[in-house]
This record gives C-alpha cells, structure tokens and sequence, in this order.
C-alpha cells in the first residue's frame, strides 16, 4: 500500500485561508484535519464603543462576498434592539438587493471557482477560450446580480443605502422595470447554466454521508430573510434569539478549533441545508431547475451544494421578479429612515449564500454598541468538513494522491467557504 | 513583449477588492490580456515565488505576516496596495483602540491564551514595506483599477485626485449630508470614487483616507456652521482612519 502524504496549505479558489492535511501509511490513515489559519480580525471586540448607525459599516467588512447580507442581519438585529420596524415596501426592496448578492455569490463560485475543476482546468482563464459560451453566460449572470447591487444597494459591494429603519435613497420605479426584464432575461441564462452543469454532473462525486442540515424556514416562502431556526433532525423550529443553542460552539478534541453541533457531531448549512428543509417550497421555475438535475430533498452528497446554488439562482430571480411586481403595483413611497437610539439588545439572522449567519449586539441608552456576538456559516460548517473528510478519505485512500487531493480540495469548495468571515472558529496547524 | 507577471496575496481582510476584479466582468478578460497572473488564490490553483508586480490587499495583524510580506516586498520590482485595508488599515484599525489581551478575551473567552490567537498593531502595508502604488477605498473601484494598472504597466505615475470628496459631490448635484443633520467625512477625504456614497443617500466615512493636507479649518468651519462638535468627527473618522 503507498504511503500518502497531502497537504495543501491554503486551497485556492475558496474565499479565505484553508489547509488540508492527510497522512497515511502503508494504507492506514493516520491523520485527516481540516484546518484555518487565517488571521483573525476581532470584529465582535471593535464595533464596542460604535454607534448603531456605524454598525453595519464596519460589519459589512467581514465579508466581501457576503457584505450585503452582513449588512442586513446586523441592520435586523439593530432594529430589534432598538425597536424599530420597517414597511413593507423596505422589506421587498432588502429581500430583492439579498436575492441579487444570492445571484451574484452563487454565479461566482459556481462558474468561477468550482467550473474549472468539473471542465478539469486550474481556473476560468483557460474557458475563456475553451468554452466561451459557457464564460459568456457565467458572465451576463454575474452582471445581473451586480446590477441588482448597484441599482438598490447603491453600489456593488459594500451596500451604502441600508440604514436601520429604511432606505437612504430608494430606486425609481423605471429603475426596478429595467431590473425586471433583466432578471427575466436572466431566467433564460439560468436555464443555459443549468443545462450545462447537468452535463458535467457526473463529475462531482459520488458521496453520500447523512448528517444534519440548519437553515432558516418560515411559512409559504423558500426563505432567506425570515423566519426561525429548522433543522432536518427536528420537527420543531428555535427562534433566532436562542441561535446559542443551535450553534454549540464547542473545542474540539483534536486541535483548540471551536466548531458548532446541535443534535449530532455536526451539522451543514448553505444551498443544499436550505433545499432540505424548503425544497417543497420552492416556485416553479426553481423547481423546474432542479427536475433537471433530479436533485431530490434529503439529497446529502454535499459536492451536490453547487448544484442547489443553480437552483437557488432560479429560485431568487423568479422571487425578486414577483417582489418588484408587488412594489410597483403600490408604486414606489417615498420614506424616510427613522431609528432612534435605545437601550437593548437584538438579533438578526439572514441566510448568507453559504448558510444560515446570526448577528446579535447589545446598545446603552446612547446607541453606543457594549457587546456583539456574530455567528458565521462557515464556521457552522468548519465541523461537517471535517466530518466530511474522515468519512471520505478511507473510500479514496487507494487513488493517486493528486486524485485525493483534488477530491478534497473540491469538497471543501463545495461548502463555498468564506474563510475569512469564520476565523472566530480557528482550528489552526501548530507547526 | 512579455505580459508582466503579476501575483496577487491577501492579508486580513474581506477579500471584496478582490471580488472587484471579477466586478470588471468582461474587463477581465482585457486585463487579463495585459498581464499574465501567476499567484491569484481566489481564482487560480496555480502559486509562483516569480513577479515582476505584487499586489497586496489587507492589512499586516501579526509579526508572521510582516515576515511574508518582507519576502513579497524583496521577488517584487513594483508593489501595490489594493484598498483600504492595505492602503490606510481600514476597520481593521479599530482595533488599535484596545488593548489587545482585552480584545482576545473579549472575541475568544477562556481559550484566549492560545498560541494562535496571537494579534499585533494594525498596520496599513506602507507602515511595514515601501509601496510604490496605493489603490484607495472600501473596496476599490474597478474602473479605477483599470486605469492605475495602465498606468504602471505603461511607467507612468497614476494619476490620483487629492482634492475632497466634496468636489466630486457637488458635481453629482447631491444636497451635502450636513443639511441632514448627519456628520459627513466628505471634506477631508481623498476623492476618485465619485462620491458613491453621498449619492447613494449615504454619509461618506473615509474609506479613501484623508488628503494629504486636509483643510481643517475648512472642516471645522462646517462643524460650526452645522452644530456639529470635533468630537462627532473624529467618532465616525475612528471607522476607517484610526491613526493609532
């Protein structure tokens, strides 16, 4: 039996700094770790001392891929803590400018940074000329949901027109017409991505390990932005102020990592825990993607998460174009923001493209922050890769150790991991 | 001609100056046309210890990674700081405020003292190494982007405003933020993002850094005018310009 000795310090192609590390030999397995080493950054510690209107500023810095969504849970969690509730209309238009960073993180990690590994390539560069339609149309999506960004959010990345109360400035209704027929036409491009992630399908592998997926859910709507903790193990859903108990952070035995588990070693979130728990939610033309792949809920093969990001991006195109429609059948109300500062604490959970994120914060009388708790999807996840990785290497152990390598690599991109955001669970190599 | 080798490396930040590459969509592919990556984690497999151009983006949190960046610094002909991570610090600085034991009991409880935890001074890339380019913001423009890397690529300087935001604002037709009743950073911080966030409705807190000779009185005048305390100032400037 060949000894084998991986290690990929810092995985490419994955938000963030990860490390692989598998010994084996003579054909035992000796060591399987999965490991961060990214600088931690302190954000709970630094927004103590700033005002409520600076939060989500500084927050939205954790993520660059996720600043949207970092931006709204923390605007959430400084409404409930200061008692502050927002129309109707600011709801759709948040929902709407999160669904356009949904398509625009999924369409990155899908056609940027898992594609090149299914068309057997080192990154997109080489697509360019080898599959240019395919490029092309990776392309036009990711412009659309940079669109939605920039129409709403006021720029790309890094939203400036969320504030806790409402919008500082909100889009015409010509505006969110033309962003219309955009994502109308973008629902024909999803169509042209799916079609050719089906083709390549039989290249993510096949493995398959029950475990235990978390994501939000509430009644009537595939979810992203409302509702209560749910998890495939349970009937009963937690409300996001106990999101504590759901997460567990905990040291692990094998290394100082904190990581998360609720009813078992370990649970999942992201697209494919979102389809697990909401798939029979999902409108038709999500539901259509997702026939052409057969992706069927309690699917827990977790290379499959890229394909439920396919059919998510359908799902939040056709969502957004019924959200606007409800916006521009009441016509666009002009609104002021009003959020005035207060003594309390609150909560705020959104569903990150890769998973479910809670942010909770505490303020004096003045508005001024005095504690923070944010909780990451990747961090939740740090534990199931790991889990992931004892269960898998045993069935690869005897394929070559690049095919290993390349096989673990692509696991941990699955999970579309956001390194950076999760450091607060550091499972680091003491070398 | 060769196509310049260029590595991109990240240090502590959101990695969102980098998305901004992939925000040039098709321009991508121009820019790609002019230079040939070599080290590029989020988007190629592919690593080189051989550039001619390093493009930094974070900032510098612990003494192992002033190391890296040193040896960065010594294979590079041309160093650039990308966004305001690399260029000022950026939010990473609000750290500096605190003492940083503190800090780590504060994030990590009881397992604080762990070796890995380690944090040091937040520093802006030109406080460890010299820079020959700093691209500004949170994040970058991608269009400005485009335009310094011509420039270096071309061995001119870049052309980088040094006037306020204000101008850029004014231009826009936007209504100044002080008629709000907000504390706007707009007439002490460098231009070139076309003053984005006052159009988006929004106060401008400073990712570009200050000008090089801010005109204080200037900026005071306005407080005075608007009822607005130094103090007020100097609360929001801490988010992105802690100069601790």
């Amino acid at each position: 039996m060949p000894n084998i000795d991986v290690s990929v310090h810092h995985v490419t192609r994955v938000e963030g700094h990860g490390t692989i590390r598998v010994r084996a030999s003579d054909g035992k397995i000796e060591r399987v770790e999965w490991r961060v080493p990214e600088a931690p950054r302190f954000f709970e510690a630094m927004v103590r001392g700033r005002s409520y209107e600076d939060i989500q500023t500084i927050v939205s810095r954790i993520c660059g891929i996720c600043s949207v969504t970092h931006s709204l849970a923390a605007i959430k969690a400084v409404e409930d803590a200061i008692g502050v509730t927002v129309s109707k209309q600011t709801d759709a238009l948040r929902i709407v400018l999160h669904y356009a960073e949904q398509i625009e993180s999924h369409v990155l990690h899908v056609g940027y940074l898992v594609a090149p590994d299914l068309l057997g390539q080192k990154s997109v560069v080489p697509l360019v000329a080898s599959h240019p339609d395919v490029v092309k149309t990776v392309i036009a999506l990711h412009k659309l949901g940079n669109a939605g960004m920039e129409l709403i959010g006021g720029r790309m990345t890094h939203p400036v027109t969320v504030k806790p109360g409402g919008f500082a400035k909100l889009p015409t209704e010509a505006q969110l017409k033309a962003y219309k027929k955009d994502l109308e036409n973008g629902m024909k491009l999803v169509g042209i991505l799916a079609d050719v992630v089906v083709s390549l399908a039989d290249k993510l592998p096949d493995f398959n390990r029950d475990t235990e997926y978390v994501a939000l859910k509430t009644d009537g709507t595939y979810t992203f932005y409302h509702g209560d903790i749910a998890s495939t193990d349970v009937k009963e859903t937690t409300d996001v102020h106990k999101f504590e108990s759901v997460a567990n952070e905990y040291v692990s035995a094998q290394s100082t990592a904190k990581w998360c588990k609720w009813h078992r070693d370990s649970y999942a979130v992201g697209a494919l825990a979102r389809y697990n728990i909401n798939a029979d939610l999902l409108l038709p033309e999500a539901k259509a993607v997702a026939a052409k792949f057969g992706l069927q809920k309690g699917a827990c093969n977790p290379y499959l998460n890229s394909v439920a990001q396919v059919v998510e991006i359908a799902q939040v195109i056709a969502h957004s174009i019924r959200l606007i429609d409800g916006v521009l059948t009441d016509g666009v109300t002009p609104e002021t923001p009003k959020a005035a500062p207060r003594e309390g604490e609150g909560v705020g959970s959104v569903e990150a493209p890769r998973g479910i994120l809670f942010h909770r914060y505490a303020f004096d009388g003045k508005g001024m922050c005095t504690s923070a708790n944010i909780c990451i999807p990747t961090g939740q996840n740090h534990g199931n890769i790991q889990k992931d990785f004892e269960s898998l290497v045993p069935k690869i152990i005897d394929k070559p150790q690049d095919e290993i390598r390349l096989l673990m690599e692509m696991l941990v991109r699955a999970y579309d991991p956001c390194i950076s955001c999760s450091t607060h669970y550091l499972d680091v190599e003491f070398v | 001609m060769d196509r310049p080798r260029v590595a991109i490396f990240d240090f502590a930040c959101c990695e969102g100056c980098q998305l901004q590459l992939y925000n040039l969509e098709e321009g991508l592919l121009d820019v790609l046309g002019l230079i040939e990556p070599v080290e590029w984690r989020e988007a190629i497999s592919d690593q080189s210890d051989s550039y001619d151009i390093a493009v930094i983006e974070g900032s510098i949190t612990r003494k192992e990674d002033e190391e890296r960046l040193k040896d960065i610094r010594k294979r590079a002909k041309v160093m650039i700081a990308l966004g305001a991570c690399a260029t000022i610090g950026g939010v990473n600085k609000l750290k500096n405020q605190f003492d940083f034991g503190e800090v780590r009991r504060t994030v990590y409880g009881k397992d604080a003292e762990a070796p890995h935890l380690d944090t040091a001074r937040v520093k802006a890339v030109h406080e460890v190494v010299p820079v020959e380019v700093k691209i500004h913001g949170c994040p970058i423009d991608h269009f400005e982007f485009g335009t310094i890397l011509k420039s270096v690529l071309a061995g001119k300087t870049p052309s980088i405003p040094n006037y306020p935001v204000c101008v850029e604002c004014k231009k826009k037709g936007n209504i100044c933020r002080y008629e709000y009743n907000e504390v706007c950073l707009g007439p002490i911080t460098r231009a070139g993002c076309g003053a984005k966030c006052p159009t988006g409705g929004f106060w401008c807190f400073g990712c570009r850094g200050l000008l090089d000779n801010p005109n204080v009185d200037a900026a005071k005048e306005v407080m005075d005018i608007y009822g607005k305390t130094v103090d007020d100032l100097s609360g929001r400037l801490l988010l992105f310009n802690n100069q601790s």
